[in-house]
C-alpha cells in the first residue's frame, strides 16, 4: 500500500507542477487592450522616460518582446504570420525588407510625421506597409590606438582591406544571420559588381578575414578598441557602424578630442530600419498608435544615444555626441530593397561556401 | 495500442509529412526534382561528409577511450564503484547546451586553458569530438561493460590451458562474445553524434555544422524551408537505415552466452599493472568528465572584481534593461521544471500503453510498431521542432500559442526511454498472477493495482526519472517552438551565449550550473531505485 502512495504522490506532485503552468507562456496575456506588443530585435532600445511618454500619451503599456538578431528576429516574423507574437515590428531593415513584405507579414498604415521623412529612405510608398523609423551605415572601424602602435595607416576602402599589411585583422559578421554582415557583403557586390565580388571575398579570406555570428559577439568580444570588451579583443578592425565611434565616447570624462575608434568611409553600405503592423495583430489601435509615436520627434530625438543610429525624421535634432564624433558618410554605398529581395538569397549562399566552407 | 498510435500518428508522422509536402510540393505538384538540385549542391554535401566524418571519428574516440573504463568497471572490485558509475553517466543526460557551454568554458578564448597555456580549441574540430566522447562515454561503459561482467573469466582461462596466448585468448573467446555489444555501442554512438545539435552549436561556430545544426540554420537564419525539408528527409532516411542495422544488432546480441552473475566476476586488482590500468582510467575520467563539469561551475560563481560569488546567480532574477528576455531569466527554471513534468506525464501515458500492448501481442506488425517508437529517439529534434511549427498552425490543431507544444515535443523524445525500461519488466509480469487475482474476486483495477503495480513500479519510476531528464534537456525543438516570453533552461543558456560580455556569459553558466545539478541529482536518485536490469540504458 505504501508504494502505492508513494507513486500517486509523484503522480500528483507531477500533475500540480502542471496546473502551474497552464497560463505561462500563452500570447494571450498581452493581448488586453491596455498593453501593446513590440517584437524586435537584441539591439532594441528606448529610454524609460520616453516609453513612459507614450503610456500617458495614449494610455497603452508597451512590452518588449526580443527575438534574437535582426535576421532571426524577421524570420521568426514570417513563420509566425498571422499569429504574430504582437503587435507592431520593429527592426527590418532594407536588406530584409522583401522577405518580410512578400511573405505578408505586414498590414498597411500611414504612420502620422511621414511626409517629415526624406522620401529616399522610405519604402512601399503606395501601400505604406512599413514605416521608415532610422537610418545608419555599415562600415569598417578601425581602432586607432592599434595603428598609431604599429605606424600603419588605417585602412580606407574596400581593396586596402585585402593587402598583407592588414592580415588576420579584420572580423566581420556572418551575412547570413546577422545585419551588419549582410550590409558589409551588400557593400562589396555593389563595389565589384555581380562579376568580381566573389574574387574579392576570395582575397579577403585569404587575407585571413574572420567571421563570428553576430554583431555583439564580432565588436564586443573580438574588436580590440571597444571600451565594453576591455581590450581583450585582438582584431583591430571591426564591420560595424559610422556610429560606434560616438559610443566609445559615451561617459568618458574629461571628453577626449576624437573618439579612440575611426571609421574606414569608402567601406560604407546605408541600412535604413523599418517598422510595421503585424497582420492579425491582437492590438491593432494600439499598434498604429505605436507606429506613430516611433515617428514623433520624442522617440526620434532619443533614438541616436539608445540605439546610436540616425533618426529618419529630417527635423530630429541630433546630440551634440553625434555632430562631435560621428562621422557623415558622403557617398555610402546602397542598394534597392527589390534588387537586393532578387539577388539575396543567391549571394549569401555562394558567400556561405566561400568564406565558411 | 490505439492511444500510442494515434499519438504518433499526430504529433510525429503528421508533421513529418507536413515537411516533406513542404519541400517537394509546389503549386499542389511534386517537384521530385529539387530533391536532386540540393542533393548534389556541394555545400550540401560538405555538410553531409562532415557529418559522417565527426560521427565516425568522435565513436572510434569514443570506443578507444570508453573501453578501458567498460573493462575497469566489468573486472575491478574497487570503494567507491556505484558512485562512480553513477558519475559517468551524468554527462550522458546533461542537455547538450550545457556540454557545449562547459567546453567552451575549457577551450574556449579566455577560458580555463587559454588562461593557463594559451591553449584554444574552441574554433577546431577537437572540441567538438571531446565533447562527444564526453556525452557518450557511459553509453559504452554501460553496453559493453554491462555484458563484460557477466561474461564467465573461467572461459578465458580455459582458452590459457588449451595452449592459446593470452592475446589469442581474449580475441577468440572475450572480444568475440563481445562483439554484437561493442557493434550496439558503436552504433549508439554513431547516431547521437549524427545527429549532433547543441554541441555543434556551441562549439562549431559559423564554420562547422551537422546536418541537424543545417537544418536549424536553414529555417531560423536563411528562410530556406524547401532546402531544410531536404535535409530532414537525407537525415531521416539516414537514421532510418542506422536504426534498423541497430534492431538487427541487438536481435544479435540475444545469442546464447553462459552469462553469469556480474557479482562473482569483479575482484581486486592484482599486481602492478593492474593498478596503473586502474589508476589511468580515473585519471581519465578526472580529466575528461569531471573537469568540464568543474570549469562550468568555477566560472559560475566567478564575480567581475576576480574573486567568488554569487552575483551571476544574483543577476538571474533581475530583468536587466536590454535583456533578451521579457521575464527574469529565472523564471525559465520553473517553465523548464514544469514542462519537464507535463512532458513526463504524457510519456508515461504513451509510452506505458505502448509497453502494455506490446506485451499482450505478439507479431509482425507489433514488431514493427516497437521499432517505429523508437523512431523519434533517433530523428532529429530539430525535424520535430520544425515540423510542429509548419504543421500544427491551423484549425483545429493551431498549437503554435499554446504552451502544450513544448511537453508534446520533449514526450516524443521521452516515450522511447519510457518504452525500453517498462517493456523488458512488463514482460516478465507472470500473467497467472492477474488470472489467480480474478478468480479471487478482484476488479481488473485491483488486480492491477495490487498485483501488477508493485511488480513494476521500480520500473515506472526509473522510466519516468529518465523522461524527465531528457525533457529538461531537450533543446533541438525546443529551441524552435518555445516562445520568447517563457524559455525553457537550455533555451535561455542559449541565448546568453550568442551575446557578449561578461555577464551574459556568466549568467549562461549558472543556468547549465543548475541544469546539471537538477539532472544529476535525478539521475543519482535513479541509481538508488534502479532495478537489477531494467531496460537496456
Amino acid at each position: 500500500m505504501r508504494h502505492t502512495v508513494t507513486t500517486g504522490l509523484a503522480v500528483a506532485l507531477g500533475a500540480s507542477l502542471l496546473a502551474g503552468c497552464g497560463s505561462g507562456g500563452s500570447a494571450e496575456d498581452g493581448k488586453g487592450s491596455k498593453t501593446v506588443t513590440l517584437v524586435t530585435h537584441d539591439s532594441f532600445a528606448a529610454s524609460k522616460k520616453v516609453l513612459n511618454e507614450f503610456t500617458e500619451r495614449t494610455g497603452y503599456k508597451v512590452r518588449v518582446l526580443r527575438g534574437g538578431d535582426a535576421g532571426s528576429a524577421v524570420n521568426q516574423a514570417v513563420l509566425n504570420k498571422d499569429n504574430p507574437q504582437g503587435d507592431v515590428f520593429f527592426g527590418v531593415d532594407n536588406t530584409l525588407l522583401s522577405r518580410a513584405l512578400d511573405n505578408g507579414v505586414f498590414t498597411p498604415y500611414e504612420a502620422k510625421g511621414l511626409d517629415k521623412v526624406p522620401a529616399r529612405l522610405r519604402a512601399d510608398p503606395e501601400k505604406h506597409r512599413v514605416t521608415p523609423v532610422d537610418t545608419g551605415d555599415i562600415c569598417v572601424n578601425y581602432d586607432r590606438d592599434y595603428f598609431s602602435r604599429e605606424k600603419l595607416d588605417p585602412p580606407r576602402t574596400l581593396d586596402d582591406l585585402t593587402k598583407p599589411a592588414y592580415k588576420d585583422l579584420l572580423v566581420t559578421q556572418n551575412a547570413a544571420t546577422s545585419s551588419p554582415g549582410l550590409g558589409f557583403l551588400l557593400a562589396t557586390i555593389e563595389k565589384y559588381g555581380k562579376d568580381e565580388w566573389q574574387g574579392y571575398w576570395k582575397k579577403l579570406r585569404a587575407n585571413g578575414v574572420e567571421v563570428v555570428d553576430g554583431w555583439e559577439q564580432a565588436y564586443n568580444d573580438r574588436f580590440s578598441g571597444s571600451a565594453a570588451g576591455k581590450g581583450k579583443g585582438d582584431r583591430p578592425l571591426v564591420v560595424s557602424y559610422a556610429s560606434s565611434p560616438p559610443v566609445e565616447v559615451l561617459g568618458k570624462k574629461p571628453q577626449p578630442e576624437q573618439a579612440p575608434t575611426g571609421v574606414a568611409e569608402e567601406t560604407c553600405f546605408r541600412q535604413t530600419e523599418f517598422a510595421g503592423l503585424l497582420s492579425g495583430a491582437g492590438n491593432e489601435k494600439g499598434g498604429k498608435a505605436l507606429l506613430d509615436f516611433l515617428l514623433s520627434r520624442a522617440f526620434q530625438e532619443d533614438l541616436p544615444l539608445q540605439m546610436f543610429v540616425n533618426p529618419a525624421r529630417a527635423d530630429a535634432k541630433l546630440p551634440e555626441l553625434f555632430t562631435r564624433y560621428g562621422v557623415t558618410v558622403d557617398d555610402p554605398a546602397t542598394m534597392a530593397p527589390e534588387k537586393i529581395g532578387e539577388g539575396r538569397e543567391q549571394w549569401v549562399k555562394s558567400w556561405t561556401s566561400l568564406v565558411l566552407k | 495500442m490505439a492511444v500510442p498510435a494515434a499519438f504518433f500518428a499526430l504529433f510525429f508522422g503528421y508533421p513529418v509529412a507536413a515537411i516533406v509536402g513542404r519541400g517537394l510540393r509546389e503549386g499542389g505538384r511534386w517537384q521530385l526534382g529539387r530533391a536532386g538540385e540540393v542533393l548534389s549542391d556541394p555545400d550540401v554535401l560538405h555538410v553531409l561528409w562532415f557529418t559522417v566524418w565527426q560521427a565516425a571519428a568522435s565513436t572510434g574516440l569514443t570506443l578507444l577511450v570508453a573501453l578501458p573504463g567498460a573493462y575497469v568497471f566489468a573486472r575491478f572490485d574497487f570503494p567507491g564503484k556505484q558512485l562512480l558509475r553513477a558519475l559517468v553517466t551524468v554527462p550522458f543526460v546533461l542537455p547538450t547546451v550545457v556540454v557545449g557551454s562547459a567546453f567552451l568554458a575549457l577551450l574556449g578564448r579566455g577560458g580555463a586553458l587559454d588562461e593557463a597555456f594559451g591553449l584554444r580549441l574552441d574554433t577546431s574540430v577537437w572540441a567538438i569530438l571531446l565533447a562527444h566522447v564526453f556525452f557518450n562515454y557511459a553509453v559504452v561503459v554501460r553496453t559493453v561493460g554491462g555484458l563484460w561482467s557477466q561474461l564467465d573469466p573461467r572461459q578465458e582461462e580455459a582458452a590459457r590451458v588449451l595452449g592459446a596466448s593470452r592475446f589469442a585468448a581474449w580475441r577468440k573467446v572475450t572480444l568475440r562474445a563481445l562483439a554484437p555489444s561493442l557493434a550496439a555501442a558503436a552504433l549508439m554512438v554513431f547516431l547521437f553524434t549524427f545527429t549532433s545539435f547543441g554541441v555543434v552549436q556551441v562549439l562549431g561556430g559559423p564554420r562547422y555544422a551537422t546536418l541537424e545544426v543545417e537544418i536549424y540554420r536553414q529555417t531560423a537564419g536563411l528562410l530556406d524551408l524547401p532546402t531544410a525539408a531536404v535535409l530532414t528527409l537525407l537525415q531521416f532516411a539516414a537514421v532510418a537505415v542506422l536504426l534498423a542495422v541497430h534492431a538487427w544488432s541487438v536481435r544479435r546480441r540475444e545469442s546464447a552466452l553462459g552469462l553469469v552473475d556480474a557479482r562473482h566476476t569483479a575482484r581486486r586488482p592484482e599486481g602492478a599493472g593492474q593498478w596503473a590500468l586502474l589508476w589511468s582510467v580515473l585519471a581519465v575520467i578526472a580529466v575528461l568528465l569531471v573537469t568540464p563539469l568543474a570549469v562550468l561551475v568555477e566560472r559560475s560563481l566567478r564575480t567581475s572584481d576576480g574573486g567568488y560569488g554569487l552575483a551571476f546567480y544574483r543577476a538571474l532574477n533581475t530583468l536587466d534593461e536590454n535583456g533578451t528576455f521579457l521575464v527574469p531569466p529565472a523564471e525559465a527554471i520553473g517553465n523548464s521544471l514544469a514542462y519537464a513534468a507535463a512532458a513526463t506525464l504524457i510519456a508515461l501515458l504513451v509510452g506505458g500503453l505502448a509497453a502494455a500492448a506490446l506485451t499482450r501481442r505478439a507479431g509482425r506488425l507489433v514488431r514493427g510498431f516497437d521499432a517505429l517508437l523508437m523512431l523519434p529517439l533517433g530523428t532529429s529534434a530539430v525535424t520535430v521542432g520544425f515540423g510542429f511549427l509548419i504543421a500544427l498552425d491551423e484549425p483545429p490543431l493551431d498549437l503554435r500559442s499554446s504552451w502544450i507544444l513544448v511537453p508534446l515535443a520533449q514526450a516524443l523524445v521521452g516515450v522511447p526511454f519510457v518504452l525500453r525500461t517498462m517493456l523488458p519488466v512488463l514482460r516478465a509480469v507472470d500473467v497467472r498472477l492477474r488470472e489467480a487475482a480474478a478468480v479471487l474476486g478482484a476488479s481488473p483495477l485491483r488486480a492491477w493495482r495490487t498485483v501488477e503495480l508493485p511488480l513494476v513500479r521500480r520500473a515506472l519510476l526509473v522510466a519516468s526519472g529518465f523522461a524527465f531528464a531528457v525533457s529538461l534537456g531537450e533543446f533541438g525543438a525546443t529551441i524552435f517552438i518555445a516562445r520568447p516570453d517563457s524559455p525553457t533552461l537550455p533555451v535561455a543558456v542559449s541565448r546568453f551565449l550568442g551575446r557578449a560580455g561578461e555577464l551574459n556569459y556568466g549568467q549562461a553558466m549558472a543556468l547549465s550550473t543548475i541544469l546539471m545539478l537538477v539532472c544529476a541529482v535525478t539521475l543519482l536518485a535513479l541509481e538508488r531505485v534502479r532495478a537489477g536490469r531494467a531496460g537496456e540504458f
